[in-house]
């Protein structure tokens, strides 16, 4: 039936559901992820961001607020150029970072 | 000016005037400690560990308690009345008895904040809503029902401080490093608890502190949401949960909690800007004690012979105030002989 109007599903995170596994299996196997300060240098440096708003800052985030589908479609973009490893104020190796999520599923298995 | 020891009256005993009244003593003056609480120590002697390196407060203030043994001590003693004479200023205590002094330090400290001012965040309203001073007596006592196993624990930054609604326009500075203290003795205690941080910003200025920051993500997976807490409810089950904006993902978020822990910030002690005014010493434009200047005069007031230390006039870390503690007792060495 159409009543004229529809309801948006919520944009809100719920942190007492999100599933973070994957999020946990990536930092078993690089710790260093934990320490994102969420300064976005990677994301202003990064080649592919213009045209497709990769952001290692937005995956790591949003693998902790189960956002996984927009986490792929950003990993797609990666050209794995390293510039974001060279910008890194924490000194994390995010070039290492996004092979080694590419081999996660969203369930944390290592796949490939 | 007589001939006899100059005696400095100390107002507070806490840290900055167990230290200045060690140095005064040391440069042979006569420092009278006037603490109105039953024992010396002041907030210092509530506190569990500090930041940065976990030192046990106990181990701060023992040597400050031992070298200040010798100096007259008032304790459980108000002020009621503070007049500027000549040259000099006569305290009068609550007892009636009177003071005569040729120089006054403030070291009046702070209040912390009244939490339960943030209506929105429940404190004396939800049962599993606390301070970071609450939590700070549990480390000691380990006694309070409301700490039992927790799964999920938040802490909330910026209560009341960095609030021009709540008249705190000024930051706090120490509760950034103190929240993620707490939080890393959370994790200790309860390894499996899941242990959020709402931050504005986070402001880790001082020597090791960024290194405390870095532990608390990689070694314990603190999580760090910058966002600050809207409002809090409880639910049926007497948790608590919490709402805020995730603003590095522009969503909002809600959790649920078994803790919720306030990071009370820091105000002037209203004695001590009641004091203050008596002898015509003003008030800074944040509530706190004005220095003559806030630059290389921090210690010293814009009256002869009225002092400061330590937090009444502003935020302080421990270092900071045992430092201002030592440089007022210098200050005052130099108004005293300059007099002489």
């Amino acid at each position: 039936m159409d009543f004229g109007f529809q309801l948006s599903p919520s944009s809100a995170v719920n942190l007492d559901t999100v599933d973070r596994r994957r999020y946990d299996a990536l930092v078993q196997l690089e710790p260093d992820a934990l320490t994102c300060i969420g300064c976005g240098s990677c994301s202003a440096t990064c080649t592919a961001s213009p045209w497709s708003g990769m952001s290692v800052r937005k995956v790591l985030l949003g693998l902790q607020r189960g956002r996984d589908g927009e986490v792929d479609r950003m990993l797609s973009a990666c050209m794995l150029c390293g510039k974001c490893s060279m910008v890194c104020p924490r000194g994390i190796n995010t070039r290492q970072l996004i092979l080694t999520l590419c081999r996660l599923d969203k369930n944390g298995e290592v796949v490939r | 000016m007589t001939n006899r020891q100059p005696v400095i009256a100390v107002i507070g005993a806490g840290i900055a005037g167990l230290e200045a009244a060690h140095q005064l003593a040391a440069l042979g003056y006569k420092p009278v400690l006037i603490e109105k609480a039953p024992v010396v120590g002041g907030h210092v002697a509530e506190w569990n560990r500090l930041f940065p390196d976990m030192t046990p407060a106990a181990e701060v203030l023992e040597p400050l308690r031992a070298r200040a043994e010798g100096i007259k001590t008032l304790l459980n003693t108000e002020i009621s009345a503070i007049n500027r004479l000549k040259d000099e200023y006569n305290i009068v205590l609550g007892d009636g008895t009177t003071l005569l002094c040729q120089a006054v330090l403030f070291a009046t400290g702070f209040h912390l904040f009244d939490a339960s001012r943030k209506e929105e965040y429940g404190y004396g309203i939800y049962n599993r809503v606390i301070t970071n001073r609450d939590l700070e007596q549990w480390f000691n006592t380990r006694q309070d029902s409301r700490i039992d196993h927790p799964k999920a624990v938040g802490f909330v930054h910026c209560v009341g401080s960095r609030d021009l609604k709540a008249g705190n326009a000024q930051c706090s500075k120490v509760c950034c490093i103190t929240a993620i203290k707490q939080a890393i003795e959370i994790k200790e205690e309860f390894p499996d608890a899941e242990v959020y941080c709402f931050y504005m910003d986070l402001r880790l200025f001082g020597k090791k502190y960024e290194d405390f920051y870095i532990r608390a993500q990689r070694d314990y997976g603190i999580h760090f949401i910058r966002g600050r807490v809207s409002e809090v409810g409880e639910a049926i089950d007497g948790r608590v949960v919490v709402k805020a904006e995730d603003t590095l993902s522009g969503r909002p978020v809600k959790v649920t909690l078994d803790l919720l822990v306030l990071m009370a910030g820091i105000v002037c002690n209203p004695d001590a800007r009641h004091y203050a005014q008596q002898i015509g010493v003003a008030r800074d434009e944040d509530g706190f004690l004005e220095s003559r200047n806030n630059l290389d005069a921090i210690t010293e007031s814009s009256r002869p012979g009225v002092f400061f230390a330590g937090a009444c006039t502003g935020a302080k870390t421990v270092p900071e105030t045992l430092a201002e503690a030592r440089s007022a007792a210098l200050a005052i060495h130099l108004y005293l002989s300059k007099r002489a």
